[in-house]
C-alpha cells in the first residue's frame, strides 16, 4: 500500500481567520471493510482539509469512498465490519480518532454536524419533526422540553418551512422532500457548528427543488462562516458553491484543484472522463462520451493506478506503479496552488 | 387484524424480493454488483452451505427420516411387546448401545427404547404430511386469491378470517374429539384443516407484491399467457415466503401432535407416538422419570431439528437479516 | 378513527357467525349420543331419553340447533350442562382464574422476552446473540408439556420449592411457576422477534442520524431503536393470544388450575356440547377485540398508519 505524501493545503479564500491548523484535516485515511467475500478496501490513504468558511467539494462514484471518508470524520462507520487500521483525522489539531468515546459524541452534532442523502430514512419515521430538532437542544445544551420545542419552530422558520408553528408536530413523511432536506439541514445546522458534512444533499429531490436546497445551504454556510465538505456525484452542482475539489477513485484522490481550473483543465484522465459525460447543448446531435468499464472491484484493486483498464491513456507503467499525487505545475514548472494529481502522465493531460 | 398482517407480512416479501438495481454505495455491498450475479436461490445455497445449523440440522433429519422407515433396522423387539416382569425395569445404569433394555423398560414391561425409535414414524408421518397438506391448499387459495383478486379474494379472504379466528390447538381438540378412531391422517386432517391460514396468507401477499413488479408487466407487455406469467413469473418469486413459513411451521406440528396425543385427543393405542408414552410416563414421573425422558428427549430433539432448519432456511432466504 | 372501529367491529360478525358455526358443527356431529352415555352400560329408559332430548333440543335439525342457539347466546345465554348448570356460571368461575394465569404469563413474557431479544439485538453476532439464540430454540423444541412436566417435577417435587397444585389461584405466587411454563413458548417468540427487529433497525438510516447527531448511546437505543423495534413485537403479542389460550388447556392441566382450560378439557371429554361451544365462542370475542385492539394501538406506535 503506497501511502500518498501530504498534499500542499489550499490558501483558504475570505480567510479572517489568523489560525494556521486547518479546521478539519484528514491524514493518510484507511478504511477497510471485512465482508464474507474478503476485505474490501474502501479508502486508501486520503489526505484533505477544510478551513473555516471553505467548501470543498468531494467528486466521485458509488463506491469511491468519499461517503465512507465521511463516515469516519462523523465517527458512525459500522465497525465491525468496518475498521480503520491507518491515519488520521484531526479536528482543529486533535487526533479525533484517538478521543474517547463522550469527547467524540460531544464533537458530534455540535461542532460538526452531518446532512445525509435520504431525509425520508435518515428521519425517525416514528418522531416528530419537532421532537427530532429539539432533542438537539436537550441533550447538548439541557433545555427543557418546552424550551425545546421553541428552539424547533425558530430553525424551522429559518430553514423556510412555511407555518412552522403548526408543523412542528408532524411527521417526516408528512413533508415533501424538498422540505424533508430542509429539515435535516436545520438539525445540522441547530447548534451552529463549525463544519458540515452534506452527503449528496441533493440526489434524492426534484431538480427544481434541487437549487433552492443548495441555495439555502450556501447562505446559511456565509452566514455562520462554516466549513463544509460537499459530497457529491453531480459535478453541476459543484460549480456554484464549491470553493476547491477533490476527485476521489477506488478510495483515494486522484486530483485536487481550485474549482475553477479544474472544469478549465483538468490534470487526471478520470476527471477528463467526468467532464466529457456531461452533455453539452454545443454537442448536440453527437453520442455522448461516457468512461467504459465499471467501477473497480474493491475487494480486489487492480494493480499500479487503480483507474487504469478504463483508462483511454495507460501504459505498461499504470498496470505496476501507483500513481502518488504529485503536485500540478505550469508547463514552465511555476506552481499552480492547490494543484494536485495522482497520473503518471498529469503533464500530457493538463498540458498535451 | 388482517390489516396488520397484511403489513407484516408485505414487509417480510419485500424482504425477500431478489435484489433489484440500485446497489447501495456502501463498499461493503459495492463489489457484489460485480463478480458473477447470485441470483436468490443462488445466494440462497451459498448462505445454507457456509452454515453449520443447517448441516447439524440435515444430518439430524435424515438419520430421523431413515428411522422412521425403517425401524426395523435398528431394534429386533416388538414395540408393543410387553413383558410385565421388566415393570418400569432399568439395569443398574440403563442398557448396553441398541439393545432393547437401553432405555429400561416402561410400566408395562414394554421397551422404551423400541418404543421410541417406533414413534419416530408418527411424527414425522405427521409434521410432513401436514405441511404438505397446508402449503397445498393455503398455497393454491392464496395464489388464486393474491392473482385474480375481485370477488374471489374477498370470498377467499373471508373464509381465511374465520379459520385463522379458532385457536389453533384448542380448535384441532375440538375437531379430533369429533372422531372416534384416531389415525395418523385423521390428525394430519385436523390440523391441516385449521393450519392452512397462514401459508394462504403469507402466498396472498407475496403473490399481490410479485405480480406488481416490473417484471411481470414487461412479461405481459411481451404477450405472456396468464398461465405462464403466474408459473414462470409470479410463482418462483413468490415462494421464498412460503417456504421459510413452511419449513418453521413443520417442527410445531410435530409438536402439535404430541400434544394432542398426551391429552388423549390425538394418535391413540395401537399406534405407537411420543405423546402417549409421555402422558404415561408422566404419571410416575417421580420414582420412574426414565419412562418420561426418553420419548420426551427424542420428540424435542425432532423438533429441534426442524426449527433448526426453518431458521437457517429463513435466514438464507431472507437477505434483510443477514 | 370512530368510523373505522365502526366498521371493523361489523366486519366481526360475519367472522365470528362462520368461527362459531364450525365448532358447533364439529361438536354435534359427534356419532353416538351424549344422552344415552350419562346411563353407561345401564338399559336406559327410551321415554327418559327422548325428553331429554328434546329438553336439550338435540331432536331438532342441526341448523335449527344453531340458530336458537345463537338466538339464546345474543340473550346472554349459553345453556345448560347435562348436569343442569348453566354454562355460563362455570364460565364465570373459571374465566377469572385463566385470566390471572394469563396476565402473570404476559407480564413474564414481555419482561424476560423483550429484555432477552434486546439484549441479543444489541450484541448482534456476538457471543450472547448465539447463546439467546440457542436458548430460544430449545425452549421452543420442547414441548409446552414436557416443559410442564419437568418444572414440576424438577422445582416443587425435587426442591420442594413451590407447590406442585395451585391451591388458591387468587395467590400470585402460586401461579408464578405455571404462569412461567405458559410463558415460555411465546416469550421465546418475543425474545427472537425482537432480536430480529433490533439487529434489522439498529442499521437503519435514522440510527446513523441519531448517532451524527452526538445523542448519548442511552438514547439512541432507548428513544430511536426501541420506539422503532416495539411496534412488530406489540402485534406480535396480540396475534399470539391464540396460542396463549392453547397453551393454557396444558398449564391448567399439569398444575390443576381450576381454569378455562380445565373447564374445557372436561366437557371435551364428557361431550358437554354447550360448554365446548360457549368456552370456544367467548375465545373467539376474546382473540377478535384483542386484534381490534391491537390495530389500534399500532396507529398509535407508528404515525404512518391510518385508518380511515
Amino acid at each position: 500500500m503506497t501511502i500518498i505524501e501530504e498534499t500542499s493545503s489550499v490558501p483558504t479564500p475570505r480567510s479572517g481567520d489568523s489560525d494556521t491548523t486547518p479546521l478539519l484535516e484528514v491524514r493518510d485515511l484507511h478504511v477497510e471493510f471485512h465482508t464474507r467475500d474478503g476485505v474490501a478496501k474502501a479508502v486508501n490513504g486520503v489526505n484533505y482539509s477544510v478551513s473555516s468558511g471553505e467548501t470543498l467539494a468531494v467528486l466521485g462514484e458509488s463506491g469511491s469512498g468519499k461517503s465512507v471518508t465521511a463516515q469516519a470524520i462523523m465517527g458512525i462507520l459500522d465497525m465491525p465490519p468496518g475498521s480503520i487500521p491507518q491515519g488520521q483525522i484531526l479536528y482543529r489539531g486533535q487526533d479525533m480518532l484517538t478521543m474517547s468515546y463522550e469527547e467524540r459524541r460531544k464533537i458530534r452534532g455540535r461542532k460538526i454536524a452531518m446532512i445525509f442523502q435520504d431525509a425520508l430514512s435518515s428521519l425517525n419515521p416514528v418522531l416528530s419533526v419537532g421532537y427530532q430538532l429539539g432533542e438537539m437542544y436537550r441533550v447538548h445544551e439541557g433545555l427543557s422540553r418546552k424550551a425545546a420545542k421553541a428552539k424547533a419552530i425558530e430553525l424551522m422558520e429559518r430553514v423556510n418551512i412555511p407555518a412552522a408553528k403548526a408543523r412542528v408536530n408532524d411527521y417526516p413523511h408528512q413533508f415533501s422532500g424538498g422540505m424533508r432536506q430542509r429539515i435535516m439541514i436545520a438539525m445540522a445546522l441547530a447548534l451552529e457548528p463549525d463544519l458540515i458534512i452534506a452527503d449528496e444533499p441533493t440526489t434524492a429531490l426534484d431538480v427544481t427543488v434541487q437549487a433552492q436546497v443548495m441555495d439555502l445551504l450556501a447562505d446559511l454556510q456565509r452566514e455562520f462562516n462554516m466549513g463544509l465538505i460537499l459530497i457529491t456525484h453531480d459535478l453541476g452542482v459543484v460549480a456554484d458553491v464549491a470553493d476547491k475539489i477533490a476527485v476521489m477513485y477506488a478510495g483515494r484522490i486522484v486530483e485536487t484543484a481550485p474549482v475553477h481550473e479544474l472544469y478549465k483543465r483538468p490534470a487526471h484522465p478520470y476527471t477528463r472522463g467526468l467532464l466529457d459525460s456531461i452533455p453539452r447543448l454545443d454537442q448536440k446531435g453527437q453520442e455522448l462520451y461516457a468512461i467504459k468499464g465499471l467501477p473497480p472491484n474493491l475487494l480486489k484493486i487492480p494493480a499500479g493506478c487503480a483507474f487504469n483498464p478504463r483508462c483511454p491513456k495507460a501504459q505498461d507503467i499504470c498496470r505496476t506503479d501507483v500513481p502518488v499525487l504529485d503536485p500540478v505545475t505550469e508547463q514552465d514548472g511555476t506552481e499552480l496552488p492547490g494543484r494536485g494529481s495522482a497520473c503518471h502522465f498529469w503533464k500530457e493531460t493538463i498540458h498535451g | 387484524m388482517p390489516d396488520v398482517i397484511k403489513t407484516k407480512t408485505d414487509a417480510t416479501t419485500d424482504a425477500l424480493a431478489p435484489p433489484a438495481a440500485g446497489a447501495p454505495e456502501s463498499a461493503a455491498d459495492g463489489h457484489k454488483s460485480q463478480g458473477k450475479p447470485r441470483s436468490l436461490w443462488g445466494d440462497a445455497w451459498y448462505d445454507l452451505r457456509h452454515r453449520p445449523m443447517f448441516w447439524i440440522s440435515s444430518i439430524l433429519l435424515l438419520f430421523l427420516i431413515v428411522v422412521a422407515a425403517f425401524p426395523g433396522l435398528f431394534t429386533s423387539v416388538d414395540p408393543r411387546d410387553g413383558d410385565l416382569t421388566n415393570h418400569f425395569l432399568t439395569k443398574p445404569e440403563l442398557g448396553s448401545f441398541f439393545q432393547p433394555d437401553w432405555f429400561g423398560y416402561d410400566g408395562q414391561g414394554r421397551s422404551i427404547y423400541a418404543r421410541v425409535v417406533y414413534g419416530t414414524r408418527a411424527s414425522i408421518l405427521v409434521g410432513v404430511g401436514v405441511t404438505a397438506a397446508v402449503t397445498i391448499i393455503g398455497g393454491l387459495l392464496g395464489m388464486l386469491a393474491g392473482y385474480f383478486g375481485g370477488w374471489l379474494d374477498s370470498i377467499i379472504s373471508r373464509i381465511t378470517d374465520i379459520f385463522f379466528g379458532i385457536p389453533f390447538l384448542l380448535g384441532a381438540m375440538v375437531v379430533l374429539n369429533a372422531f372416534t378412531e384416531r389415525k395418523v391422517y385423521v390428525v394430519i386432517f385436523a390440523l391441516a384443516f385449521l393450519g392452512w391460514t397462514s401459508i394462504c396468507r403469507v402466498m396472498r401477499s407475496s403473490v399481490i407484491t410479485a405480480k406488481q413488479a416490473d417484471y411481470v408487466t414487461a412479461a405481459r407487455a411481451l404477450g405472456a399467457g396468464t398461465k405462464r406469467i403466474l408459473f414462470r413469473h409470479v410463482l418462483p418469486n413468490a415462494m421464498a415466503p412460503t417456504i421459510v413459513v413452511a419449513t418453521i411451521a413443520l417442527g410445531g406440528y410435530i409438536s402439535a401432535e404430541a400434544t394432542l396425543s398426551f391429552l388423549g385427543l390425538g394418535l391413540a393405542d395401537p399406534t405407537i407416538s411420543w405423546g402417549i408414552d409421555i402422558a404415561q410416563g408422566s404419571k410416575d414421573i417421580r420414582d420412574n422419570p426414565h419412562a418420561l425422558f426418553f420419548p420426551a428427549g427424542m420428540l424435542s430433539l425432532t423438533v429441534f431439528a426442524f426449527i433448526m432448519l426453518g431458521d437457517a432456511v429463513r435466514d438464507a432466504l431472507d437477505p434483510k437479516l443477514r | 378513527m370512530g368510523r373505522y372501529v365502526a366498521r371493523r367491529l361489523l366486519q366481526m360478525i360475519p367472522v365470528f357467525i362462520g368461527t362459531t358455526l364450525i365448532i358447533f358443527l364439529m361438536v354435534h356431529i359427534l356419532p353416538g349420543d351424549p344422552i344415552r352415555a350419562m346411563w353407561g352400560d345401564k338399559a336406559a329408559d327410551p321415554a327418559q331419553v327422548a325428553a331429554l332430548r328434546a329438553d336439550f333440543g338435540l331432536d331438532q335439525p342441526l341448523w335449527k340447533q344453531y340458530v336458537d342457539y345463537m338466538w339464546g347466546l345474543l340473550q346472554g345465554d349459553f345453556g345448560k350442562t347435562f348436569g343442569g348448570r348453566e354454562v355460563a356460571d362455570e364460565m364465570s368461575e373459571a374465566f377469572p382464574v385463566t385470566l390471572r394465569l394469563t396476565m402473570v404469563a404476559l407480564i413474564i413474557e414481555i419482561i424476560i422476552g423483550i429484555g432477552l431479544g434486546a439484549w441479543a439485538g444489541l450484541k448482534a453476532g456476538k457471543a450472547v446473540d448465539t447463546g439467546v439464540l440457542i436458548f430460544t430454540l430449545v425452549v421452543i423444541s420442547i414441548p409446552v408439556f414436557v416443559l410442564g412436566y419437568l418444572a414440576r417435577f424438577v422445582l416443587a417435587d425435587e426442591l420442594g420449592w413451590v407447590a406442585p397444585n395451585v391451591q388458591d389461584s387468587t395467590d400470585y405466587a402460586q401461579l408464578f411457576l405455571p404462569g412461567f411454563v405458559l410463558a415460555m413458548l411465546s416469550m421465546a417468540y418475543v425474545a427472537r422477534l425482537t432480536r430480529t427487529t433490533f439487529a434489522e433497525n439498529l442499521r437503519a438510516d435514522y440510527m446513523r442520524t441519531a448517532m451524527a447527531k452526538g445523542l448519548p448511546r442511552r438514547r439512541i437505543v432507548g428513544v430511536h431503536l426501541l420506539r422503532n423495534s416495539l411496534i412488530p413485537v406489540v402485534t406480535f403479542l396480540g396475534t399470539d393470544v391464540g396460542g396463549f389460550i392453547g397453551g393454557a388447556v396444558i398449564t391448567e392441566g399439569i398444575f390443576n388450575v381450576q381454569g378455562v382450560g380445565n373447564l374445557l378439557f372436561k366437557a371435551l371429554q364428557g361431550r358437554e356440547g354447550s360448554t365446548i361451544v360457549g368456552v370456544v365462542t367467548v375465545f373467539v370475542l376474546i382473540i377478535l377485540l384483542i386484534n381490534l385492539v391491537v390495530d389500534l394501538l399500532y396507529a398509535v406506535l407508528d404515525p404512518r398508519i391510518r385508518y380511515a
